[in-house]
């Protein structure tokens, strides 16, 4: 295994990373047209998340760094080719992030009430696009012999890319219920675990038949493992969100994020995006990554940094291990 | 360069935007972290609850503030692969790694212990939650040392090789891209032009207080830290200005030529405080100028020789080929002065302020305060200044809040606008470096997009600012001191409200 080889592991795990926090960070987002009641459910629901979602968010800053050092070439054609939903993704992101902070900074209902607004929109615009950004790359686009994306927005919004938008923003959802079903205490979480079996129910439909699709578009043998991991982990999910384990409910919703996003990267290697022009002009681990020696330095900080990240990460969990109930909220709104 | 609508114009400015507005929010975020950090240290140690209010009061500044810098940042890494992909696929062996470092190193460091220390006043024991502060304040100077080093191996790239067969720079010592004399340069004098950022932002508001009068005692030790903050870092972004400057004056002379709008070398060379009239065609209307002081910028001298910008434009044509390697001359020029001006201009009423309210031991007796009072303007040995100087003083002080936050911006205009047409200094010029697939359309959508987005939470922010600057320092509640003495708070208040929620 070379070290590009390496760093495209590596990328999958960022990424990975990525979507399994910021996964239910989103869901949350989403739940709280979803599932909240009223505004003070909805405060509780943001809170699971306080501590947590800008640590959360990092992860994509990681994973976008880090592509631009190992791999300039993947970097360059994705994003300038993506530009609009990108745009889109980082203007979502932007408010997102005010929002959280902002919402509570003042008590006046419209403020309030709009800064929830844009945290659902936020987290739902994002959490869909996601899955266009990645079914694209999957799928290939028009990439010319330059590296360069010729494609239009058109192109990128074609039916495979939607279904993987469609994908990723229930399957997120799903990761958000079960994440709320483990964090909070008392008719919420009651709320949040009967909901879980339908969107999951949902989720799980949409899932199986954009992993049919690409399975057979570009799958192989270990793809098929992967797959197959994805599918069975959500039903188990679903069978533990049923039997009332939470904990489990939400590691096996975990798991499918990890097998999903393993399957799209076991399916793309050794190409990190193919052209759907001419095979040649796929970008490749090879032809797109960055030379021995960065490859070699970023190895070594991936190597030290990551575990130092996940423990102290990690460790934020645990600090905020309560479960969230209504009666934590303060009834004084403005701080 | 010319064409308004070249290429590369669009997405110029749209970096420009971007870039100077993010950079208003990280000096603040830089220095408040560390300055909240030693105020809440001084709580911890002494116990006096000025320092845990005054703590409470700058810390929510701090964090309306982060916010915009965090997720003014996210566009910051993303847009070289946007609109400057060329520039990403020749650079990104190099410029790449340093960016990773600062994501995986100081961006999870500060935006991790941001939300432990946002939400951990009940959940963390009181040493443990202060040292959280002082990991994101220490996220804070590493991000900034990793992507200042980015910036300075633009200025003056190191450690690297040309790939001609891969049409790229290739990495070839690290340790000296993080280590060259631009990047220990650049980020000393960032570092302390932030901390002056933020030692007049302390200042201004606490002057705003004690000229009205309110929440004396946090606003005096707040106004005494803002002040001694301002004078140590005023005096060391000076001398970091000043060393920068030399190096600058060695590794691109036309920036510093522009700079001073000096069209021919010359010995002795001045420097001109102010000028009017065209200095794109060569300033002779100078009003004010001090003869030899640039030759002294430049190497310490006062009679040595500094190139001029036609020279330095012949050679540079001699050695890069044909063509025009002038920035624009009145932008650089005017960007340096305002820098300086501003910059220094804080300085000086950070030290104006210093003496006015000089220690009691320094005061006869009827001129000393207590502790619950405003303090006497003394300007000479016995006497206080008039009530109307006074006022003058304070709204001085309070207007000081802004100038470094102007004088940052003109520092990154300048810098950045004095290095054109390069991108990469000497190696690759800013109308290679833009994407070729994206559209005029699409770089004017997302300019107009950030734009406006960028201008609708400015107001909200600088509202949202006013309001809590006005609420002044909170009162302390029974839970503020009582922190708990267990990680995840005490289990008798497991069904109690938190101390603070979103």
């Amino acid at each position: 295994m070379e070290l590009h080889d390496v760093w495209f592991v590596l990328i999958a795990v960022l990424w990975t990373g990525y979507f399994f926090l910021e996964g239910f960070d989103f869901g949350v987002g989403v739940l709280t047209k979803l599932l909240a009641r009223n505004r003070l459910e909805k405060r509780v629901l943001i809170n699971t998340i306080g501590p947590v979602w800008d640590g959360n968010e990092v992860w994509l800053l990681t994973a976008g760094g880090a592509t631009f050092a190992a791999f300039p070439d993947w970097y360059a054609t994705l994003f300038s080719g993506f530009y609009l939903p990108l745009l889109v993704i980082l203007v979502c992101l932007i408010v997102r992030g005010v929002a959280f902070e902002y919402r509570v900074k003042r008590p006046e209902e419209n403020w309030q009430r709009n800064w929830e607004t844009a945290i659902f929109w936020t987290s739902l615009v994002p959490a869909f696009l996601w899955g266009v950004a990645f079914g694209n790359i999957a799928h290939g686009v028009k990439i010319d012999r330059n590296f360069e994306y010729v494609g239009s927005i058109w192109d990128l919004l074609n039916p495979y890319a939607l279904l993987g938008g469609l994908v990723t923003l229930t399957l997120f959802t799903f990761h958000g219920t079960v994440f709320t079903a483990l964090k909070t205490v008392g008719e919420i979480r009651e709320r949040a675990r009967k909901l879980a079996l339908k969107v999951g129910l949902v989720t799980a439909a949409l899932a199986v038949l954009f992993l049919l699709w690409t399975q057979i578009d570009s799958g192989d043998g270990k793809s098929l493992v992967a797959m197959v991991v994805a599918v069975a982990a959500l039903v188990a999910a679903l069978m533990a969100n049923q039997a009332g384990r939470e904990g489990w409910s939400f590691a096996l919703s975990g798991v499918t994020i990890v097998a999903a996003v393993a399957m799209l990267f076991l399916t793309l290697f050794p190409n990190v995006m193919p052209s759907s022009l001419n095979p040649d002009w796929s970008l490749t681990v090879t032809n797109a990554s960055s030379s021995a020696y960065t490859l070699k330095i970023m190895t070594w900080l991936a190597v030290i940094a990551t575990p130092v990240v996940m423990l102290y990460q990690g460790w934020t969990y645990w600090v905020f291990r309560k479960r969230i109930g209504t009666q934590h909220i303060a009834a004084d709104i403005a701080h | 360069m010319d064409l308004a609508l070249a290429p590369e114009t669009l997405a110029r400015w749209q970096f420009g935007i971007t870039t100077v507005y993010h950079f208003l929010f990280v000096p603040i975020t830089i220095s408040l972290a560390a300055l909240t950090a030693g105020l809440q240290t001084a709580w911890v140690r002494t116990e006096k609850e000025k320092y845990l209010k005054a703590t409470k009061f700058w810390g929510k500044l701090f964090l309306i503030n982060i916010a915009m810098g965090v997720v003014t940042g996210i566009v910051q890494e993303f847009q070289f692969g946007m609109n400057w992909s060329d520039y990403s696929r020749f650079v990104g062996d190099v410029f790449g790694a340093p960016l990773a470092f600062e994501a995986l190193i100081a961006f999870f460091f500060e935006s991790t212990f941001i939300g432990l220390w946002i939400f951990g006043w009940d959940k963390l024991p009181k040493k443990i939650h202060l040292a959280c502060i002082w990991m994101v304040s220490i996220g804070t100077i590493l991000s900034a040392y990793f992507i200042l080093a980015a910036n300075s191996w633009m200025q003056h790239p190191v450690g690297y090789r040309i790939n001609g067969a891969k049409g790229r720079a290739e990495l070839t010592d690290f340790w000296l891209v993080l280590t060259q004399n631009t990047a220990l340069a650049q980020a000393f004098h960032t570092l302390s032009a932030s901390f002056l950022t933020g030692g007049a932002f302390m200042v201004g508001i606490a002057a705003f207080h004690l000229f009205r009068k309110r929440h004396i005692t946090v606003m005096k030790t707040s106004l005494r830290l803002g002040l001694v903050t301002v004078v140590i870092a005023g005096m060391l972004t000076a001398i970091s200005g000043d060393t920068l400057g030399k190096v600058m004056f060695k590794q691109q002379p036309m920036k510093m030529a522009a700079a001073e709008a000096l069209w021919d070398g010359q010995n002795s060379a001045p420097f001109s405080i102010f000028a009017y009239g065209d200095v794109s065609k060569g300033h002779n209307t100078v009003e004010l100028s001090v003869p030899g002081l640039l030759s002294f910028l430049a190497d310490d001298t006062f009679d040595s020789y500094v190139p001029g910008i036609n020279d330095t434009n012949k050679a540079e044509q001699q050695k890069y080929g044909p063509g025009d390697y002038r920035p624009i001359i009145p932008v650089t020029f005017w960007a340096f002065r305002w820098m300086i001006g501003f910059g220094m201009a804080s300085f000086a009423i950070g030290l104006a302020g210093l003496w006015l309210t000089r220690k009691k031991f320094m005061l006869p007796q009827h001129l000393r305060v207590g502790e619950d009072e405003v303090p006497h303007l003394v300007l000479f040995r016995n006497k206080a200044l008039s009530p109307k100087l006074g006022r003058l003083y304070w709204l001085v002080a309070i207007w000081t809040l802004g100038f470094p936050l102007i004088a940052n911006s003109w520092g990154w205009i300048f810098t950045e606008m004095g290095r054109q047409p390069w991108v990469v200094y000497g190696v690759l010029q800013t109308r290679h470096a833009v994407s070729p697939g994206v559209s005029q359309t699409e770089v004017l959508i997302s300019m107009i997009t950030f734009t406006t987005l960028y201008a609708i939470l400015a107001v909200v922010e600088v509202k949202l600012l006013a309001k809590y600057i006005k609420a002044g320092p909170p009162e302390l509640t029974e839970a503020d001191l009582n922190p708990p003495t267990k990680i995840g708070g005490e289990a008798r208040d497991a069904d109690k409200p938190m101390a603070f929620s979103y």
